[in-house]
């Protein structure tokens, strides 16, 4: 027997017959895969290295390519690794590139291979090791093998070498402290002569700088070398990279590179290396007027070129300047026009975005007609960027780009119209946001609305039912500047409402319920207003019909006989539709006249122009009545809540509307009085003035000495026993963090309240618990708030209405729930959600801070000493000190360095090559210039032994160094120092 | 660069290299959303998408997209370049490439790719030096090869 393993050496399939396996069932493409997983499986069990190796290979493919888990393929892998052979060398470390990550199990045991191959002297199993390494490494692995690479780095093998130091980016991302050993080295390789090398540490400290930069000012210098002598086109746009970090840290840097800089400019004929240039200028140099004259002159080339690349990264590039420079757009505002129709969406987005950029109070209109009808052209894609950026930009801070806010209504209005708005979301929160924000220009929103709600083809489009939502909402809360509240429920009531989602009918039939109440209130006042005035006053539809062309009289004046009556009620069919229309008439009438004007006394003001008549209430009444009645049954909660709150007051008012020509005066004035009563009370419920609420406002309120907010709510459950217990728990039901605090602020509100009337509690409690029924379950926005009053509770309030003094308590209840509306309205969505935004951005953004505040401490630590690391935010004003004084630590740190570890004996040598570079960085102090003339050896020493004293306790190894060789140093900087800084 | 996606233009994906950690599943979702996002791209559109808050730069090669994502500050038209360069380094390779090439010889694009980038950064500018560089690691396989097969064929015989 030879046994399976020599079977399968013999017959297994190569890669090419996987592959070429692959290519023809393609059909079942799933099925030969697992097929072939499963000989994998067997043949990477094989001891014979050549068929492991084709398996891995072929798990490899299949890895890559197709996305198997090929976790079982891990360990032979690792045994492939150690084969002698190269090529099995080569497909191992592809594998573990491929499919191993920085948690494998396995890659412990690659650690001693990985060793062993980075010290082999075969140059490419050293580069395979490094390959692999770069791709897998984890912190151990860093740890572990940070000596090998920092003996690479001066590899005499420049393929090595660069690959090491490419390598030493990832060590130093798992293993910040590997900076300090292998630092200097890397600083070293700058110098190299051979180019690679130095693209490589160039981009090496190009990632590096990008992630913290403050750490490398140092060895600005160096850099500044490579920027003015490399003629390498990837080295440069490097350098340019981490130039361009560096700048806005160093202000006198930031005036030494703009020279190099525009010389490149100038020079260069590739496209990449002036882009960077541009970027660099725009970017980091905003400051330097002639630099960025330059860079723009040059985006315009870039825009007028034919490839689609440069002019879009044109258009990036005066996306970055245009909030120091505005005039580079406005010079390009005709080119930027255009490429909204371009045909690259790309192109497009980022000329919307410039478009958005350079707006400003002045031209906004202008730039909305443009950008709306540019949306209504384009396609529903770019079509909504369009309008998303348009909402975003005219909400940027609370509106302030806006000053015509009729305007801007109108144009949220005219958005919604776009076919193929999908904004609903943002037009709905802003329609609100300014209703509550801005008081005048709520006559036009109301008007706005109203259109929005006739249109009955709005309602087909489920992007727009929010937009319908808000609509509703604004009409019904601001419904004292409709022109024609009977309109408006009509169009609220409408029969395609039905297509709403429940929640938004909800909204619909509350905000129904405000147009009733302020309907029927209205049309009691006027009444009774009448009634007061002429004893027997009670309108007549025959009279109506007379009195609502002639505006401004009141109704009441049109008597008319009981016999016109009777006669009427015949009739009112006929009237009904009459009146339907005359209203209209009015109202169209009204249309042409000035707005109604949102005075103190707006209701009256109304009163002027629509005239309520008995036939037109009872119309109302009826209409809602036939809308609403089979909405009592349905299996939605919020809207069938809802619809028994109106038909319940429209039941309580009706009777006595329409009883009161049957009855006698004396029972009909009185009647007539409870239901105006009522209708005072629903009317103050609702029109108290909602405003916004700051996100923070709940924190302010102070909780009073002697108020525990625990104890409250055990008192209430006391109070109101079980009734209470399903809204607590409703409470908890959502989020739950945020919930409890509204709940307990609104406990805490309820409980100030029950303090002045403390001997009402049990009403209040019982007024609370059909409130804290409605109120808290329903999540859906900001109707909720204004939600509770329904007509049971009005119910109660006629029972007990006999009294005088309860009657005033309920007044007082009625009244109370207006601040809480208040707190509750805008809190429950906003806040919840932009806490979690904030919590989830504040999370992400610490993490990969940590680690590069690890790392770029490090490196302070290797340039500064140990010696006071600064913060990064101790950033500019301790510049001019630091960077002077951390070029000298840097001198003093070499030392110890250098004696540390491997390099003991090198120490010296190694300083005195590196001093012209180091001694730059001494003079780069301001100190330098007064100084400068002295070159001379005593000149220099003496100012080190100056810095010592300030630096104090570093003072025992700067002398060491001093001693050590301060005199190469010396000699070796002299003639350097006139090269850099003015 | 975080990672090179090589996506043939039905969508197939002809070669991947990750620089940054992903798990399989975003791999796999990286690869879905960003094919479909290139694919549809017409021809004389710009080469750059931006995509979640990076930037991915691709070119077409007859039937090929090849894709490099960077981030959002880096340079685009480089990047260009350099899946310029990998380009040329692999027509020189293969003589006159084409996707097959790509899809039997996998391994050797990724030791190409290996030579051209490390940890997503550029390593080696010369067309030359890679050729030089791949030729030498290939004679090394082939010695290898040579003796592997020799053994396997004294075994087979030994087998029979």
């Amino acid at each position: 027997m030879t046994g399976p393993s020599l079977m399968d050496s013999l017959f297994q399939r190569t890669l090419e017959d996987l592959i070429k396996g692959l290519r023809l069932h393609l059909v079942h493409e799933s099925t030969f895969i697992s097929k072939s997983l499963d000989e994998i499986r067997r043949e990477v069990r094989s001891p014979d290295l050549d068929t492991k190796a084709a398996a891995v290979q072929k798990v490899t493919y299949l890895r890559s390519l197709h996305g198997v888990d090929d976790s079982f393929a891990a360990f032979p892998a690792v045994e492939l690794a150690a084969s002698p052979r190269f090529r099995h060398k080569q497909i191992a470390y592809l594998a573990a590139s491929v499919s191993f990550h920085s948690a494998t199990a396995v890659l412990l045991l690659l650690t001693n291979q990985l060793r062993k191959d980075l010290n082999s002297s075969n140059e490419f199993e050293v580069s395979l090791a490094l390959q692999c390494l770069s791709v897998v490494c984890n912190l151990d692995l860093a740890r572990d093998l940070t000596p090998e690479i920092f003996t690479l780095l001066s590899s005499s093998k420049q393929l090595i070498r660069k690959k090491a130091i490419a390598t030493i980016l990832r060590v130093f991302g798992e293993y910040p402290d590997a900076v300090r050993v292998c630092f200097k080295r890397l600083v070293e390789n700058v110098e190299s002569s051979d180019p690679q090398t130095v693209s490589a540490v160039v981009s090496v400290f190009c990632e590096l700088a990008s992630r913290e930069p403050n750490s490398y000012l140092p060895l600005a210098p160096e850099f500044y070398r490579v920027l003015v002598d490399s003629r390498n086109n990837w080295v440069l746009i490097k350098v340019l990279k981490i130039f361009a970090n560096l700048a806005p840290l160093e202000p006198r840097l930031a005036k030494r590179i703009i020279e190099p800089i525009g010389e490149h400019m100038r020079r260069t004929g590739a496209k990449s290396l002036m882009f960077e240039c541009i970027r660099t200028i725009v970017t980091s140099l905003s400051d330097y007027d002639s630099a960025v004259r330059l860079a723009v002159a040059k985006v315009q080339e870039f825009l007028v070129d034919d490839d689609p690349n440069l002019k879009y990264l044109g258009l990036q590039a005066l996306s970055i300047v245009v909030p120091k420079h505005s005039w580079a757009v406005v010079e390009n505002k005709e080119f930027v026009i255009k490429s909204l129709s371009d045909t690259d969406p790309n192109i497009k987005l980022e000329a919307l975005r410039l478009v958005m950029a350079m707006v400003s109070e002045d031209d906004l209109s202008e730039i909305c007609r443009v950008l709306l009808n540019y949306a209504l052209k384009s396609d529903p894609e770019f079509c909504n960027e369009i309008l998303g950026s348009v909402l975003a930009t005219c909400s940027r801070n609370v509106y302030e780009i806006i000053i015509d806010f009729d305007w801007y209504v109108s144009v949220l209005g005219e958005m919604t119209r776009i076919p193929h708005c999908q904004k609903g979301e943002e037009i709905e929160s802003q329609l609100i946001d300014i209703g509550m924000r801005v008081k005048d220009v709520r006559p036009e929103l109301v008007h706005v609305g109203r259109d929005l709600l006739i249109d009955p083809a709005l309602l087909g489009n489920p992007f727009l039912h929010r937009v319908l939502s808000a609509a509703a909402w604004v009409s019904g809360e601001y419904v004292k500047f409709s022109k024609n509240p009977i309109e408006l429920m009509e169009a609220l009531l409408q029969p395609r409402t039905g297509l709403l989602p429940s929640s938004i009918r909800a909204v619909y039939i509350q905000s129904a319920f405000k147009v009733l109440t302020f309907c029927l209130h209205s049309y009691l006042f006027a009444k009774e207003a009448v009634a007061s005035s002429s004893s027997c006053a009670y309108d007549l539809e025959s009279g109506a019909s007379d009195s609502i062309p002639e505006k401004g009289c009141p109704e009441g004046s049109n008597l008319a006989t009981s016999e016109a009556l009777a006669s009427s009620e015949q009739n009112e069919d006929f009237n009904r539709s009459f009146l339907c229309q005359s209203v209209e008439d009015n109202c169209t009438e009204n249309d042409g006249d000035t707005l109604v004007a949102p005075g103190p006394s707006s209701s009256s003001a109304s009163l002027n122009k629509l005239q309520f008549t008995r036939g037109s209430i009872i119309n109302l009444l009826d209409l809602i009545k036939t809308a609403l009645g089979p909405l009592a049954g349905s299996h939605e909660v919020e809207v069938q809540e809802r619809a028994w709150n109106v038909l319940g007051l429209i039941k309580l008012v009706e009777q006595e509307i329409q009883d009161t020509p049957m009855q006698n005066e004396g029972k009909f004035v009185m009647e007539e009085l409870k239901a105006s009563e009522i209708m005072k009370l629903m009317h103050d419920a609702f029109f108290g003035e909602l405003g916004p609420v700051s996100k923070s406002a709940q924190e302010r309120v102070p909780i009073p000495d002697g108020l525990m907010l625990k104890e409250n709510l055990n008192d209430l459950e006391t109070v109101c026993g079980d009734v209470q217990l399903p809204s607590t728990c409703s409470f908890s039901l959502g989020k739950p963090h945020f919930e409890e605090s509204s709940g307990s602020l609104f406990d805490f509100q309820k409980k100030e309240e029950l303090e002045p009337s403390s001997e009402s509690t049990s009403m209040l409690a019982e007024h609370r618990k059909r409130h804290g029924l409605y109120y808290l379950p329903s999540e859906i926005k900001e109707t909720t708030s204004s939600d509770y009053p329904p007509a049971n509770e009005s119910k109660l309030a006629i029972s007990v209405s006999v009294s005088d003094d309860v009657d005033y308590l309920v007044k007082l209840t009625e009244q109370s729930l207006v601040p809480k509306k208040k707190s509750n309205q805008t809190k429950p969505r906003p806040i919840v959600v932009k806490l979690d935004e904030r919590d989830g951005v504040r999370i992400a953004a610490n993490k990969p801070e940590s680690k590069n505040d690890l790392i770029s401490g490090a490196v302070r630590e290797v340039l500064l000493g140990n010696e006071g690391i600064p913060t990064s935010s101790q950033g500019k004003h301790f510049d001019k000190l630091s960077s002077k004084t951390r070029g000298k630590e840097k001198i003093a740190i070499v030392q110890p360095l250098g004696s540390t570890g491997l390099l003991a004996n090198a120490g010296n040598s190694e300083l005195a090559n590196s001093s012209p570079r180091r001694s730059k960085h001494v003079s780069h102090g301001k100190e330098k210039k007064p100084r400068s003339p002295r070159n001379n050896a005593e000149g220099c020493e003496e100012r080190s032994y100056r810095d010592k004293k300030k630096g104090d306790h570093r003072h025992v190894k700067n002398k060491a160094r001093q001693s050590a060789d301060g005199g190469v140093n010396v000699v070796a900087q002299t003639p350097v120092i006139p090269d850099f800084l003015l | 660069i975080h990672f090179v996606l090589l996506i043939s233009r039905q969508g197939k994906v002809r070669l991947t290299k990750w620089y940054s950690p992903y798990s399989q599943k975003e791999r796999a979702k990286v690869i879905r959303e960003l094919s479909g996002l290139i694919l549809t791209r017409g021809p004389k559109l710009c080469n750059f998408v931006e995509w979640r808050g990076l930037k991915v730069v691709y070119k077409r090669y007859a039937s090929l997209y090849f894709c490099m994502c960077i981030n959002q500050g880096d340079n685009e038209l480089e990047v260009l370049e350099i899946i310029h360069h990998f380009v040329e380094i692999l027509d020189r390779y293969f003589g006159s490439v084409c996707e097959l090439d790509l899809i039997f010889n996998f391994h050797k694009a990724y030791y190409i790719l290996d030579e051209l980038l490390i940890a997503g950064e550029l390593q080696e500018s010369s067309k030359k030096t890679v050729a030089r560089l791949i030729a030498a690691q290939d004679s090394l396989v082939e010695a290898a090869k040579e003796q592997a097969s020799s053994i396997s064929n004294m075994i087979a015989q030994a087998a029979k």
